[in-house]
């Protein structure tokens, strides 16, 4: 058995295809890997080191590295509040300790019905608009108690399915390079030479 | 233009009512994003301007204009894009958009309300110095600027914007869309490069890893912020002669400044650069307006969360790199957070030091366990169980990341005199630093506020260190004071 | 990656530099922390290490540093040096600099000292003495993690003690090619890591124990049994196969404790392989056979002493001498001065010239004598390297390392001719495959489509593609290379210990020591030494088929173990049948041993000093750390003792005597003195024959005496389309009694298996994993058989000598090829 289904096997060859060397689709692939199964297994990272050519610990390595690759299974929405200068500055810790109030577990934890992860997060690039969260990395604005409780309703009785895709989804459209217009990835020892349109006006 | 308030839902943050516009011109428009849109409002001049002319003159162009780099280092773009060997080829443009320095927010402003204006930069880019492929590498967690990135690049494949044989030129050039996964280090150059080649993202050592010698794939490559690219095509629309009229001497155009905090109005503002203020900023009419509540400013963070704090008493230094640096700090991402008089000085310090902390690499030492140290003491001091000695140890540590004066700010009220901008360091990037400077700003300027939570006068008793004796045959654990 | 690259650029041109106020010359590319060391300055580090590229991340290593715009901190392991450069390793700053970065690792380093076993020789405690503060502010909670685990059957982790250094995990990566260690999480939580489940199974997982700069790495055979300062050491060459490393031998209460790869640079660059590493634990074993004994007609043995059993041995080989004759099988394990003694005592007192080193699974000693002899630094650092016939990492594991460095730095281009994937496979510009009884007609076609290796400097490395193909094979094959490469030098993948050495001392039929052949050197020998046999004796395989048709009375298996290696089991059981009698010199009871009328023990690595050589011809020093067991004497004693008791003399005294006498009349070692090899700072051996070194008086040279021809090109055998030909390949890790006999080694063995093709288990109708029937001329054996996408179609492969059953069984060495029918039970 394979880890990817034929559509994600399918998306990640064209993934691989992008990039000079396969091993640059890492990121990318444990992605899709993370968007279909919700959370990084190690059948997962086998796969993805299958696909880019290199070790599990290396694939291991790599997702480890990065914190929005989770290693066990998070709820279905992951809620990470900002705790970094502008939103610390504008009551962030006393919005964490009303959501832990709120969802009933400590930051870190999932409630029981599996639906919401809470974590501490930081700097969401919406300094302007602290204190924030995201909602499976979807920007909350200005967050106050009220509509942190609104939020959480929301969520939780479906009010916002279209809006947040469950974790995992990143972007609900992919790039698509159609073939006949894409110039393709070239592996840069086959290239020596500079790319025409230089070639005859001259370098820079 | 009208004076909008409050924020508008297309564009969070955003506040219109400045001028001039050379990046932000779309982003009144709540469909800004869209290949319609931006047709009808002139994207793509810049390349089709630029297709007409040598690459060698595009460049010149550029180099002309002094677009200095707006992911911190300020370095003028057109230089960068210089320092490439002549004949070493492909070539590469990687594109950082991993925005995530604490107080910065203007990257993802420009991708997810003007993305062909980026694609327009990347392309021009690419098309003056021979750069074979394009990696736009996003922060993972922007999702909705992938989405209008994807959508934006799809419709300009389809459009023959990018791809083979751009606007039926004989110039091609494939941009691809890249997400990172969380982490702060990535926005450091090299460490980007590491992540997109599928590594860890530990930065590397220059020398020997230059990019623009030994970058993607050990190829020369140019690594250009998302704001940075974004000013190509307004420059080869007007003119390198324009955008040079614009703001100061040495820092022409314009920048987008986030000022976030206790101000009235936080957000996001096109500045003149060179010219404006920290003043006109913070309490202009057409910016932010003041401190909340008309309180008393007691400190700001200049230029995102690495930079060394200013006071009231800096408020009139403009946005120009070398008068910032001589007053001790740096303008770096276009950041400003504001802190007023009922700010808790060392709490909000510790909120910086916790995030680079824990956003080391872990690669160097000193960055690494130096930085988790000093977010131990400081956290300590916080919590009110700190001693005297704990101050002294933190600008010990600090010096061990930091040796030698580090930058600060004047101050009258403690007779203190600047120490210019830059810092020496041990580490390899600047991450380990980030977590003293705003320790140091804060102990260096605000003494009082941390001596006011100090409880324990005892000193801390010192532990020894395993050592062999002289014969080599014994180690002992022996308590040594 | 290996050679530093700046290695080439070094000596072109001197830059001028000052270190601490004194002026010095570096040559341009240096490293400045070479360069101080070099000039008496040692700067503290742990990521450095010379033979990998430097990752300045450590940050012990910073100095001050002025190269014209003030002095500021630099790291010195990744700064070159400049003219005009200031260097002050002394400075307040530097100092501060250093002394800081070792409180820092010393933040969550635990002071667990006493227990651990780097204690005594830690880079860490060591450098924290020199350079440290001497006291810690630190007072939190250090970092903790379950300590120690292990990460493979041979190393533990303690990841509390580890500084991050990066070595262990760039050496995985970068130098041997198994990146199955790698840092994982990040920052202060970052942690060196296998995979679950995924362990760090790498053939030279042993040499990042060693370069681990603090205890976090230890090996399970080394841990909690010294101290470092109860180890004696002597510097040794490991004989585990022909490469040749150069180790640290080291011992306590006359027990072999550790070996420690030794930098030399022109064989190992201080790395070993596990199996090499691990091996001294089999010269410990409890099996050892500590003294003689006899097995009378009843089969049961009989303790005897060593007189009794030298006196029953003489009178055995007698007994041949003086009836239907001797053959002397083995060699290859003794060191050059034994095997110079059992030349000697073959050729002059029992008068035979049956002898063989090799056991009809190497290659023809006339070829490899006679064919030109590449080096190592020559292998690295020319045009072209072909690889044929042998995977490397299986046999030869240092040279494997050595020529994948040279790959990826790309000095050298890679071209690789063998039947199956190798472990170098990945690493050469070009991986082709043939099929067996067809190598000959595949070198042809390697050279007809690659002209390029008649141009520009080509070495080969050629061994034994699979025992089962008739070595003519080769010979064919090489005699294709050395038309079409006249110029090319060849470097023989022959895998046991001192194997090249044993034919250096006329360990051969027909061959003399010196690379002299019987012929040639009969004048010459015939002068120094008494007398020489008349005719050209008999090879391992002729011994056993002439043993076998009863026409061999006595066989001496001098370290040899027939019946498990030599590449047809059934021959051997005809030829130990029909044989009058066996004496067997041993360190073990083998199997072989188990079949002899009379048992010598004899010394083992360690145990003797002497001189050893490698597959270049290096000749180098062995050391003698510890005492033999019980009465085991040294094998060229034993041929002293023979000698006299069958009423002759070798006039042999002395490990260097007998050198003496080596030097004086074996040609291809003329010049290479006792002094020569002993010389201060020839740790890296000497390579024989020593270049315009004079010839001696009236001998014949060496290697142009032998003669060598080609055999002609043989028709590749007929398809037969029911068949699978067999690959029988080797294994690093195998039944071998030296690897079975070191515990940590012996359960790294992979059972005997039969290996094909997917597809072909599809054709047969079974699954992976099947035991099925497998028929061949010799026998029928039960295997389980096993699908695998990298093995060619066609083939069935398995191992020469893994535990269950050995490829041996199944395999006729007058054969060209050998065909097997696979059937389900």
């Amino acid at each position: 058995m394979r880890f990817f289904t034929s559509e994600n096997q399918r998306l990640a060859t064209e993934i691989i295809g992008r990039y000079p060397k396969a091993r640059s689709a890492t990121i990318p692939l444990l992605h899709l890997a993370q968007e279909q199964h919700g959370w990084i297994s190690d059948d997962a990272m086998i796969e993805v080191g299958r696909l880019v050519d290199a070790t599990p610990a290396e694939v291991k390595g790599t997702a480890t590295f990065y914190e929005m690759f989770k290693f066990a299974p998070v709820g279905k929405y992951l809620i990470n509040i900002c705790g970094t200068m502008s939103c610390q500055l504008l009551g962030a810790d006393h919005l964490m300790h009303h959501a832990e109030t709120k969802l009933g577990v400590v930051a870190g934890g999932t409630t029981e019905d599996g639906l919401f992860t809470l974590e501490h997060a930081e700097c969401q690039a919406a300094c302007t608009e602290a204190p924030t969260l995201q909602v499976n990395y979807r920007h909350q604005y200005r967050v106050t108690t009220e509509s942190f409780d609104q939020l959480v309703d929301d969520l939780a009785a479906g009010n916002l399915d279209g809006e947040i895709p469950p974790h995992g989804t990143l972007g609900r459209v992919r790039q698509a390079i159609p073939a006949d217009k894409s110039v393709g990835a070239v592996p840069p020892t086959e290239v020596d030479g500079p790319p025409v349109w230089l070639a005859v006006e001259g370098a820079s | 233009m009208t004076d909008i308030g409050t924020p508008i839902d297309w564009a969070p943050g955003f506040i219109a009512n400045t001028t001039p516009k050379i990046v932000s011109g779309r982003f009144e428009f709540e469909d800004s994003f869209t290949i319609e849109r931006a047709m009808a409002t002139g994207a793509y001049n810049g390349l089709k301007a630029a297709l007409a002319k040598t690459p060698a003159a595009v460049h010149d162009e550029v180099r002309g204009a002094t677009v200095l780099g707006r992911g911190g280092a300020g370095f003028p773009a057109g230089v960068k894009w210089g320092f490439m060997p002549p004949d070493k080829w492909p070539r590469y443009l990687v594109v950082n958009g991993d925005e995530s320095e604490p107080g910065t927010y203007k990257d993802r402003l420009l991708m997810e309300r003007d993305p062909h204006q980026l694609i327009e930069g990347c392309l021009i880019a690419c098309y003056a110095t021979g750069l074979s492929q394009c990696f736009l590498y996003v922060r993972g967690e922007m999702p909705l600027a992938h989405e209008r990135i994807a959508v934006a690049l799809n419709d300009a494949y389809e459009a023959r914007l990018v791809g083979k044989n751009i606007l039926g030129s004989n110039f091609s050039v494939d941009i691809v869309l890249h997400w990172g996964a969380g982490a702060y280090v990535v926005g450091e150059e090299t460490a980007l490069i590491e992540s997109l080649e599928g590594n860890r993202g530990m930065p590397r050592l220059k020398p020997p890893f230059f990019p623009a010698a030994v970058g993607l794939y050990g190829q020369p490559t140019i690594v250009n912020n998302i704001e940075t690219l974004a000013n190509l095509p307004w420059i080869l629309s007007n003119g390198a002669q324009a955008y040079a009229e614009i703001g100061s001497e040495s820092s022409p155009g314009t920048r987008l400044v986030a000022v976030s905090g206790h101000v009235k109005r936080p957000g996001v503002y096109e500045i003149v650069n060179g010219l404006t203020t920290f003043r006109d900023l913070i309490y202009g009419d057409q910016y932010c307006k003041g401190i909340r509540d008309d309180n008393e400013l007691k400190a700001f963070v200049p230029g995102g969360g690495s930079a060394p704090w200013f006071t009231p008493e800096q408020l009139d230094v403009p946005f120009e790199g070398r008068e910032a640096s001589a007053e001790g700090s740096m303008l770096g991402s276009g950041a400003v957070i504001v802190m007023d008089e009922t700010t808790d000085i060392p709490t909000a310090a510790l909120s910086l030091t916790k995030f680079y902390a824990h956003e080391s690499c872990g690669k160097c030492v000193p960055c690494r366990e130096g930085g988790t140290w000093l977010e131990k003491i400081l956290t300590r001091v916080v919590k009110g169980q700190g001693s005297p000695r704990d101050l002294e140890l933190l600008l010990e540590v600090g010096a061990t990341i930091c040796p030698g004066d580090f930058p600060h700010a004047s101050s009258s009220r403690l007779g203190l005199e600047a120490q210019p901008f830059p810092y020496k360091m041990t580490t390899i990037c600047f991450v380990g630093p980030s977590a003293f400077a705003p320790i140091h700003s804060a102990l260096t300027l605000f003494p009082e506020e941390f001596e006011a939570k100090l409880t324990r006068r005892d000193t801390i008793p010192l532990m020894s260190m395993p050592v062999a004796d002289a014969t080599g045959t014994d180690e002992s654990v022996g308590a040594v004071s | 990656m290996t050679d530093l690259a700046s290695a080439s650029e070094v000596n072109e041109t001197g830059v001028n530099i000052t270190i601490n106020g004194v002026r010095v010359v570096a040559p341009k590319g240096e490293l400045v922390i070479d360069a101080a060391e070099r000039n008496g300055v040692y700067i503290p580090r742990f990521c450095y290490h010379p033979r990998m590229e430097p990752v300045g991340m450590c940050r012990q290593c910073l100095v001050e540093v002025d190269t014209g715009r003030g002095p500021g901190l630099q790291p010195s392991c990744m700064l070159t040096v400049s003219d005009d450069m200031t260097v002050d390793t002394e400075s307040e700053t530097t100092k501060r600099a250093q002394e800081g970065m070792l409180e820092f690792l010393l933040v969550n380093h635990p002071l667990d000292c006493p227990v651990c076993d780097k204690g005594g020789e830690c880079p860490l405690q060591d450098q924290t003495l020199a350079f440290g503060p001497g006291e810690s502010r630190f007072v939190e909670e250090k970092r903790h993690y379950e300590k120690p685990i292990p990460i493979s059957d041979l190393v533990y982790l303690d990841r509390e003690r580890c500084i991050l250094c990066d070595r262990c995990t760039r050496f995985a990566k970068d130098i041997a090619g198994d990146p199955l260690i790698h840092f994982m999480h990040r920052g202060n939580e970052t942690q060196v890591l296998t995979f679950p489940d995924d362990p760090f199974n790498s053939y030279f997982s042993g040499n990042t124990v060693q370069i681990c700069p603090v205890g976090a790495l230890t090996a399970r055979p080394y841990r909690f049994r010294a101290r470092p300062w109860d180890l004696a050491e002597v510097e040794s060459t490991c004989t585990t196969c022909s490469v040749g490393c150069r180790v640290a031998v080291q011992s306590s209460r006359n027990e072999l404790l550790r070996y420690e790869g030794v930098d030399i640079e022109s064989v190992n660059h201080g790395w070993l392989c596990d199996k090499g590493r691990f091996g001294f634990e089999s010269v410990n074993s409890d099996q050892r056979l500590a003294g003689p004994y006899l097995r009378d007609v009843n089969n049961s043995d009989q303790l005897v002493g060593t007189n009794a059993a030298l006196e029953a041995a003489a009178t055995a080989i007698g007994a041949g001498r003086g009836g239907g004759g001797v053959g002397v099988i083995g060699g290859a394990r003794l060191n050059n001065e034994s095997a110079y003694a059992w030349s000697k005592l073959a050729r002059t007192v029992i008068g035979t010239d049956n002898i063989d080193a090799q056991l009809a699974d190497g290659l023809s000693a006339q070829m490899v004598l006679s064919l030109p002899r590449a080096t190592i630094a020559d292998a690295t650092s020319a045009d072209n390297v072909v690889v044929i016939g042998t995977d490397l990492k299986e046999e030869l594991p240092v040279l494997f390392l050595r020529l994948k460095g040279a790959a990826q730095s790309g000095r050298i281009k890679l071209t690789e001719l063998s039947l199956l994937v190798t472990g170098l496979s990945k690493h050469a510009s070009a991986s082709h495959r043939y099929v067996p009884g067809e190598l000959a007609h595949a070198v042809g076609e390697l050279l007809a489509s690659n002209p390029q290796l008649a141009s520009g400097s080509t070495v080969v490395v050629i061994g034994r593609p699979s025992a089962a193909d008739f070595p003519d094979e080769v010979e064919a094959a090489v005699g294709v290379l050395t038309a079409g490469l006249p110029l090319a030098t060849f470097l023989p993948a022959l895998r046991r210990g001192n194997v090249m050495g044993a034919l250096d001392m006329g360990l051969s039929p027909g061959v003399l020591p010196g690379r002299v052949s019987l012929d040639e050197g009969r004048d010459w020998f015939g002068s120094v030494w008494s007398s020489l046999p008349g005719e050209v004796g008999l090879d391992t395989a002729g011994m056993l088929e002439a043993a076998a048709a009863g026409r061999l009375d006595t066989l001496v298996l001098l370290g040899a173990d027939p019946l498990a290696d030599v590449p047809d089991r059934d021959l051997v059981e005809r030829a130990f049948a029909g044989v009058g009698s066996i004496v067997a010199i041993d360190n073990f009871v083998t199997e072989s041993v188990k079949r002899a009328n009379v048992v010598l023990a004899s010394t083992a690595f360690a145990e003797v000093g002497g001189t050893t050589t490698n597959l270049e011809g290096r000749v180098s020093r062995l050391g003698q750390m510890i005492t033999p067991p019980g009465t085991a004497r040294a094998d060229w004693m034993i041929a002293a003792e023979l000698a006299w008791r069958l009423g002759g003399d070798l006039e042999l005294e002395s490990l260097a005597q007998i050198w003496s006498e080596i030097e004086a009349v074996a040609p291809s070692h003329a010049g290479c003195t006792l002094e020569v090899v002993e010389a201060e700072g020839a740790i890296e051996g000497v390579v024989v024959p020593i270049p315009k070194s004079p010839d001696l008086a009236g001998a014949p040279s060496g290697p142009a005496s032998i003669r060598w021809s080609a055999p002609a090109l043989a028709e590749p055998p007929s398809v037969d389309g029911y068949s699978l030909r067999l690959v029988a390949r080797r294994k690093l890790y195998d039944a071998a009694t030296n690897t079975q006999m070191a515990p940590s080694l012996a359960n790294l063995a992979e059972q005997a298996q039969l290996m094909v093709h997917p597809g072909e288990l599809r054709r047969l109708g079974v699954e992976s994993g099947t035991r099925v029937n497998v028929t061949s001329s010799r026998t029928t054996v039960v295997l389980s058989l096993v699908g695998d996408a990298a093995m060619p179609r066609g083939l069935a492969v398995m191992g020469l000598r893994q535990p269950g059953l050995a490829a041996s069984e199944l395999i006729d060495l007058r054969a060209a090829i050998t065909e097997l029918r696979i059937e389900s039970r």
